[in-house]
């Protein structure tokens, strides 16, 4: 679970976010497990996991509405663990984003402030800058009941923002729009927080949503964190199986290694004729089994063979074509004992007739830095 | 011209549908209606209509111990509407909120004064009172204890009902947001909850006040002869003849409860619209 070296923490300070050893404990549940985590100042850092992973937890205690079983979180420098949520620098946007429905837009936004103590015409003029970051000007005097959802959800980003915390926190925070406005507030937040600088941490369950937005990525399964790194990397160069098929579309192939040196591995795959050599830093025992993670796109499908065929090329069947528009995606009977081999290819032509179909024989290949050997 | 068939579910449109509701509606509100109309009438028997006439709300007006009777009646429900109030809304919110052993059993005897039959309650209130020697004779209002101790024991399971149902549809992210922004439980109690539960705070204080205004059997077996209540009184007056004097009291007596009851269900009708 080592965080990759390339790992960029964005500012030369101290990270602003430290966790260490986190655990949290529902009865016999573990919902948060050993977590060990830093997040820098600046950064726009992504939670990323399946329902149930254990990332909404941990980010409940980063707000401190749960408090840690075991572990420490230090926020800035300070013991936070133990702190309670309103006495805490950050601040959080909901998933339902909670805006108080009896209260005017200008009275949710402001409500921080007024709890702080701040003059009422510093509040008001506060509330109606954090409303203008989020472009909702002139809706100060509107009632929640006549917004939309877009609108309440940003009266829910000002309402966090008012406050200048050090942290802010987004609870799967475009779930609830439709997909067009969810594909531009993505715009918008990574927008805002250049704008304003603050430290986002982002729960979400939607990959792409991640990978479009967040400068690092934490991915985390059972309640722990299995990879972290930039988008780029973590789709690219998975630490695990899990990542590798949680980020994307992929060909997972089980195989055996034959030999490791020089920075090559060869592996005998059961099903395959052909051997599959990739490149891959370390050298993993000979005779001990690896997986070797293809991504989709990064398959050629051709009607003939390609080159020497004496490693990287299969040869089979089409038995599946799905048509998506922008590529379409074939599966490939390559052994009735594996799983059918998903390779894209993007339809650059404008022409209706696709140069493969159904019970097509077709030969698929690759080259040796195409794809990841995966040790566990 | 051609009938249209009568629907499966048009049963307006059917005779003998329209007989029993008609029927239904004559057994409901004819006696009402004639207690209404003969409060007008220029008669001392409630048999003949002799003519329009305003005086029995005069002379009911000029009853000084019916009037006595009607103040005790709106001091009993005042106060035992707001002590009911509060009290049915912390027991809301108790069971709301909290998890502990027997919950489920305490919920249920909570409701228990709503299904108990009131001359048990009567009795039961009497027996318990008689028992730890309460004292009577106290001045106004203070006399009147007994009474609203028992209206309040009888009432604030409704309003406990009635919050516990607009709780239900609370998101905790709300007071969670509070929280966030910098309250404590307390603030996040009066800036969230409270204007939350207010509806349900609402209706339930006015279910509460009209049941107490026109309770009769429990207030019968509570209250002493200097603390008579308006449907005591009423009764009272009624054992000797129907007067349209009754009548007349009576009226104004359905007009607030009828008043009051429909605000409460226009509050409830705004909850429902706020949850959707």
């Amino acid at each position: 679970m080592s965080t990759s070296g390339a790992a960029p923490i964005a500012g030369n300070d101290a990270p602003i976010i430290e966790i260490s050893g986190l655990c949290k404990r529902f009865g016999s549940f573990s919902a948060v497990e050993d977590v060990d985590l830093k997040i820098g100042r600046g950064e726009f850092f992504a939670l990323l996991g399946p329902s149930g992973c254990g990332k909404t937890t941990l980010l409940r205690m980063l707000a401190g509405l749960e408090l840690p079983s075991e572990g420490t979180i230090r926020i800035d420098g300070q013991d936070m663990s133990l702190v309670p949520a309103n006495k805490r620098p950050v601040n959080m946007v909901f998933q339902s984003y909670a805006v108080f429905p009896h209260m005017s837009v200008l009275d949710n936004v402001g409500y921080g402030l007024r709890i702080d103590g701040v003059p009422r015409d510093e509040i008001r003029r506060r509330a109606e800058e954090a409303l203008a970051l989020v472009k909702l000007d002139g809706f100060a005097a509107r009632r929640p009941d006549q917004l939309s959802g877009g609108q309440r959800q940003r009266v829910a980003l000002a309402r966090a923002l008012v406050k200048r915390p050090k942290v802010l926190l987004l609870d799967e925070p475009l779930s609830a729009l439709d997909a067009k406005l969810r594909e531009a507030m993505r715009l918008e937040l990574v927008n805002l927080q250049e704008t304003v600088g603050i430290t986002f941490v982002i729960v979400t369950h939607d990959q792409s949503e991640a990978l479009s937005m967040a400068g690092r990525i934490a991915v985390m399964n059972q309640g722990q964190v299995q990879q972290i790194a930039p988008p780029a990397e973590l789709y690219e160069f998975p630490s695990s199986r899990f990542v590798a098929d949680f980020i994307g579309s992929v060909n997972m192939i089980e195989g055996r290694i034959e030999s490791a040196s020089n920075g090559r591995v060869r592996l005998a795959c059961p099903g395959i004729a052909t051997p599959i050599e990739m490149e891959h830093e370390a050298a993993p025992p000979v005779g001990s089994t690896a997986w070797v993670a293809l991504r989709p796109e990064k398959i050629d499908i051709t009607k003939e063979p390609t080159g020497e065929a004496d490693a990287n090329t299969v040869s089979g069947m089409v038995e599946e074509v799905t048509y998506l528009g922008e590529t379409s995606v074939y599966h490939v009977r390559i052994s009735p004992d594996l799983p059918l081999m998903k390779v894209s290819s993007a339809n650059l032509d404008r022409v209706t007739r696709r140069a493969f179909t159904w019970e097509d024989p077709v030969y698929l290949s690759w080259t040796a830095t195409c794809g990841v050997v995966l040790e566990r | 011209m051609a009938r249209t068939p009568v629907g499966p579910l048009e049963y307006t449109r059917r005779t003998w549908m329209r007989l029993t509701l008609l029927a239904t509606f004559i057994f409901l509100y004819a006696p009402i209606v004639t207690l209404v109309a003969f409060s007008f009438n220029d008669s001392r028997r409630n048999i003949v209509w002799r003519g329009f006439t305003l005086k029995y709300y005069e002379k009911a007006l000029g009853n000084s111990e019916l009037i006595e009777a009607f103040v005790n009646s709106l001091a009993i429900a005042l106060l035992s509407t707001v002590i009911a109030t509060v009290l049915g809304a912390l027991t809301a919110l108790l069971l709301w909120r909290f998890r502990f052993p027997f919950k489920a059993g305490y919920e249920g005897a909570m409701a228990l004064p709503i299904v108990i039959p009131e001359i048990c309650m009567g009795v039961a209130m009497l027996a318990f009172f008689a028992k730890v020697g309460w004292p009577s004779g106290l001045p106004w209002p203070f006399s009147l204890s007994a009474i609203i101790i028992a209206h309040v024991s009888f009432s604030f399971p409704f309003v406990a009902v009635v919050v516990r149902a607009r709780l239900a549809g609370f998101n905790q992210e709300l007071a969670e947001a509070a929280q966030d922004l910098g309250a404590s439980e307390w603030r996040v109690f009066w800036d969230v909850m409270v204007p939350f539960m207010r509806p349900g705070l609402v209706a339930g204080a006015l279910l509460a006040f009209t049941l107490s205004l026109d309770d009769f059997v429990i207030t019968f077996f509570t209250s002493g002869p200097d603390t008579v209540t308006f449907p005591v009184k009423v009764y009272s007056m009624v054992r000797f003849s129907v007067t349209p004097e009754v009548n007349a009291a009576s009226t104004v007596l359905i007009l607030l409860t009828v008043v009051l009851t429909g605000i409460a269900l226009w509050m409830q009708f705004r909850q429902e619209k706020d949850k959707s």
